[in-house]
């Protein structure tokens, strides 16, 4: 069990004795080191924190930070081949040590764990109930009666319907939301002492997300356990959380009360992550600050502060050794690794103060007002249907799946639209189809001026395509990993009849222009980091100097210190150059953050359509209400205050056929509505108009 | 063409002198050259090749000339491998026998892959229509009896042209079922993004599946290009066995194997020196294979130490 090396436990971290009483969760000097070609990888070193019965402690930080890795050691989940030391104690029973039969009667009883993707954590050839009957029916002996009225009652306790005829039904008959609901469910079912939740939403819309810890929440009263949320997620743990733990490069960096992290920083890297992170209730006038560099490879750390070299208060002991987790200020509660933490506390530092704020360049368009600009893309009521055709040899038609119907929308030169909605709305469908340059379904599509239906050489085509380029969500999915970068942003410049000479010159342009060091042209993608694979994605979307750049979740796969400096170069790269982007997200900090537009889809239609800071702050329609307050804020106070409507239900399939409004299934605003108004709603699809002088459209008969 | 108001500012103006480059090829050449076995094994095999190309002229004797005084004899100064049962010398036909093998195998297997990629990757790219008349092709083509075709082709073609026609025989029929194959890997790669973003910026097909699909196969391919020499050798091997492959006077390490496999108690070189070049060329070709595997995925641990 032991093999990491041995560390100096420092006083205040060492176990106090008596606190262990009434804590659920108490975890020392928690060490994880896998093994690499490269080396030892010190994943976790010094974990360190206690977790009250009914208290939520959230754990933060980067890809690579440790947090799952400090979740699995203390389920004893870590393959054989990791090295686990340190103390794991559970309402005072250490589990490290402990045999896998003898952890097989604490998980599932005592500790109980909600993974973040419920597709691959539920068996698919099991039906609900009968993985929800294998866990009682380890742990309790209980008769089948007994076993199917509790099933039951966990259902319905997640919020599932009709309980008792979902219990045989299988993981694939469910969506993702409520595939994550049985999670919880067979999470609770022995009522542990202590839930871990490890990225328990990431895989959700955020619709579904706030439905979600709703019931994360109830399931905690229910049981009282002890509640670890492990997120990258700073809104969420604003939410949620009691206390804050911060991991960086293995270790916790500052450990406090949610006010104490976000309101009261002393840890630079916490600051630095505020200052990146985009919030849902500012405006873009506030830049986004992003932390220079990236994280260490855990394999040959220095000794030191491991984020000294991206730290601008970086001194030179910042780099002898690195700092204990210690008490700064008056309340001990609230603990910072830095050895400037006391200095930093008494001079009352933030982050204005710590990370300097990039200038923004001056915008070529500022001046000129949006109805001047010419129009770069312009779609008119687009529409694309699948078919969906049936099994066996005649495959016969037996339905149609409308996933983008009637769409209406253009983008003027230097402004960035944003197309939101949840998973399944048809965001990505209506990019797509825009790429593909052939004649849609039906509808319109224009390309500065060109109609694309009308494209009838290959050369026009090309023409248009040198004027149109992508960026997708993945880099690494999205750059041949067989190629050099050389050869990959050398592609359109070659396929657009450029001669060597200048394809040489201009790449060197594109990689200093988007900041990346042009001697690394020989690397692979795999060689760089996901900031900068990102970049030269961006780099290769520049090539040909094209009008309007379609960003397809640029900056979701990224982490928040990384992805500030995505965001920042992709404003200033639209300021210089006078790109137009159609961005796609679902993030709407980011949006709120990066676009001047933006338009609500739902079901394949555009439910409204407007300014950012209009609809961000007065949305009309309902849905786009339910949206924007399902948003986490990364602020404790306003996202414990703040008024959320629960969607009820999810999006319908895109096969389904509803009458009139799409939206009136869920329509929070529809239940309220007297039979004689809903009879509107039921018949009359609403088309998207203006209201008053406003620039804003929206899709409702009876918009707020 | 190229527009300069992109720089920043002056100062990187004046370093726009394009970048330096490492050209592809020399990146590979380097990984590879860090891979000890598989310069072991590219040494093997230019060993072979050269012994094949240079070996007829440092013979003493001709592959066809019989010594009628010296029958079954063990390796002596007069025949360096010894001879076979009817004098013949050992030494000039292993050199002739491997050569014949080496062309057979190496071009039978190239063809192989190429054909079998292209086909492959191209019925997984082109969607739609042309996937299922493709696919309906390649199936037709499997339920051939190819043993059958494959007696006939190289039966009419008798005398020293015999093993270009065996060659030809194979590529034609052993493409099929490996293209299949391929096809059904390509399928999950065609719906890669990188395949997406080159369809966007308007590369044209052919440049698609032999610039992005082809080399992601990369592995494979050459796994199967090394595999598929041992399975052209064996196959000549098999067909020569039973009159259909090379015959006489031509010779192979397959004729050679099977006429030594007879004498494998009384003469034990007859079998053993054919078949210790056979398993020469084949161990060396795995070791190439697997270097060049490694040189050519970004992944592998080739980028040496920092």
């Amino acid at each position: 069990m032991s093999g990491a090396p041995p560390e100096r436990v420092d006083r205040a971290e060492r176990y106090e004795p008596g606190g262990a009483r009434d804590t659920a969760l108490h975890v020392r000097d928690l060490h994880v080191t896998f093994a690499s070609e490269a080396g030892p990888v010190r994943a976790v070193r010094g974990g360190a924190f206690d977790v009250k019965p009914g208290r939520t402690l959230g754990i933060v930080g980067e890809s690579g930070s440790g947090k799952s890795a400090t979740a699995l050691a203390i389920m004893g989940l870590l393959p054989g081949t990791a090295a686990v030391s340190g103390s794991v104690r559970l309402g005072g029973r250490e589990l490290l040590g402990l045999d896998d039969r003898a952890m097989c009667a604490v998980r599932g009883r005592n500790l109980a764990m909600i993974f973040q993707d419920p597709l691959s954590a539920l068996t698919p050839v099991l039906s609900i109930g009968e993985q929800l009957a294998e866990g009682l029916d380890v742990h309790q002996s209980l008769t089948r009666a007994a076993v199917r009225a509790r099933s039951t009652e966990l259902l319905d306790l997640v919020g599932i319907p009709d309980p008792a005829e979902r219990l045989v039904s299988y993981p694939h008959q469910l969506s993702g939301g409520m595939r994550q609901r049985v999670m919880i469910a067979i999470a609770i079912a022995n009522r542990p002492d202590v839930i871990i939740a490890d990225e328990p939403t990431t895989a959700l819309d955020v619709t579904i997300q706030a439905q979600v810890l709703e019931v994360l929440r109830a399931a905690q009263r229910e049981t009282g356990a002890a509640v670890v949320i492990i997120t990258h997620d700073l809104g969420i743990v604003a939410g949620l959380a009691d206390d804050v733990l911060v991991m960086y490069a293995g270790r916790p960096i500052e450990l406090g009360g949610a006010d104490d992290i976000f309101y009261r920083p002393t840890m630079p890297y916490t600051m630095g992550l505020l200052a990146a992170v985009p919030r849902p209730d500012l405006d873009r006038s506030r830049r986004l600050v992003p932390i220079e560099g990236n994280p260490p490879s855990l394999v040959a750390l220095p000794p030191g502060c491991p984020f000294a070299p991206r730290c601008p208060l970086a001194q030179d002991r910042c780099r002898e050794a690195e700092p204990p987790l210690v008490a700064h200020a008056a309340s001990d509660g609230h603990r910072a690794a830095c050895v400037r933490g006391a200095e930093i506390e008494s001079r009352d530092l933030s982050w204005s103060d710590v990370f300097p704020v990039p200038a923004a360049p001056p915008s070529k368009l500022a001046s000129v007002p949006r109805e001047q600009r010419k129009v770069v893309l312009g779609v008119e009521n687009l529409r694309r249907h699948f078919a969906l055709t049936g099994g066996g040899l005649l495959r016969r038609r037996v339905g149609t799946v409308k996933a983008v119907d009637g769409v209406t929308f253009d983008l003027r030169e230097g402004e960035t639209l944003a197309l939101v909605g949840e998973s399944g709305c048809g965001k990505t469908t209506t990019l797509l189809e825009i790429m593909r340059l052939a004649p849609p379904d039906g509808g319109r599509i224009t390309i500065l001026g060109h109609d694309v239906q009308a494209l009838a050489s290959g050369a026009a085509r090309m023409g248009i395509r040198s004027e149109l380029q992508i960026v997708f969500q993945d880099p690494l999915a999205s750059l041949d990993p067989r190629l050099p970068v050389y050869d990959i942003l050398a592609e359109p410049l070659i396929t657009h009849g450029w001669r060597a000479a200048p394809v040489n010159e201009r790449i060197g342009e594109l990689m200093r222009l988007v900041g990346l060091d042009p001697d690394h042209v020989d690397r692979f993608p795999e060689q760089f980091s996901g900031g900068q694979r990102q970049r030269v994605a961006i780099a290769r979307a520049l090539a040909l100097e094209p009008k309007l750049i379609v960003l397809d979740e640029p900056v979701s796969s990224l982490d928040v210190s990384i992805q500030a400096g995505v965001i920042n170069l992709l404003e200033d790269l639209q300021a210089k150059l006078g790109l137009s982007y159609l961005f796609v997200a679902h993030n709407l900090s980011v949006v709120r953050h990066i676009a001047d537009r933006i338009a609500v889809m739902y079901l394949g239609r555009i439910v409204e359509l407007g300014d950012v800071e209009r609809v961000f702050t007065r949305p009309s329609h309902p849905y786009t209400r339910a949206l924007l307050s399902a948003v986490p804020i990364p602020d404790p106070k306003l996202e414990r205050g703040k008024a959320r409507i629960l969607l009820s239900g999810e999006q319908p399939r895109a096969g389904a056929t509803i009458g009139g409004c799409r939206f009136r299934t869920r329509c929070p605003t529809y239940e309220t509505l007297a039979d004689a108004e809903r009879a509107r709603c039921d018949r009359d699809e609403p088309e998207l108009s203006r209201r008053g002088v406003t620039d804003v459209a929206s899709a409702c008969h009876y918009p707020s | 063409m190229v527009s300069t108001n992109l720089l920043p500012d002056a100062a990187e103006r004046a370093r726009r002198a394009g970048v330096q480059r490492v050209p592809k090829g020399t990146l590979v050449a380097r990984r590879f050259a860090r891979n000890k076995p598989a310069v072991a094994g590219l040494v093997i095999f230019a060993l072979l090749a050269l012994l094949a190309l240079v070996g007829p002229f440092v013979a003493r004797w001709g592959y066809d000339d019989l010594d009628f005084g010296a029958l079954k004899q063990r390796p002596s100064a007069a025949h360096w491998l010894g001879t076979d049962i009817v004098g013949a010398d050992m030494f000039a036909l292993c050199v002739r026998g491997l050569g014949r093998s080496l062309l057979i195998g190496v071009i039978a297997s190239l063809g192989i892959t190429v054909i079998a990629a292209f086909v492959g990757t191209a019925i997984a790219y082109f969607e739609g229509w042309r996937e299922r008349v493709g696919m309906w092709i390649v199936d037709m083509l499997l339920v051939i009896p190819t043993f059958f075709l494959l007696a006939i082709m190289v039966k009419g073609a008798a005398g020293t042209s015999g093993w270009l026609w065996l060659t030809a025989a194979l590529t034609i029929f052993g493409w099929v079922g490996y293209a299949r194959i391929l096809r059904s890997i390509a399928l999950s790669l065609r719906e890669r993004e990188y395949i997406a973003a080159a369809r966007f910026m308007g590369v044209p097909s052919l440049t698609i599946l032999r610039r992005h699909m082809i080399p992601n196969l990369g592995s494979i391919l050459i796994i199967q290009t090394v595999l598929g020499v041992v399975y052209a050798v064996q196959a000549e091997t098999g067909l020569s066995f039973l009159g259909f492959g090379i015959t006489p006077p031509d010779t192979s390490l397959g004729v050679l194997i099977r006429a030594g496999s007879s004498t494998l108690l009384t003469a034990p070189w007859m079998f053993l020196e054919p078949a210790a070049l056979l398993l020469g060329l084949s161990l060396s070709m795995t070791m190439v294979g697997d270097g060049l595997r490694d040189a050519l995925d970004p992944s592998s641990a080739s980028a040496g130490r920092a």
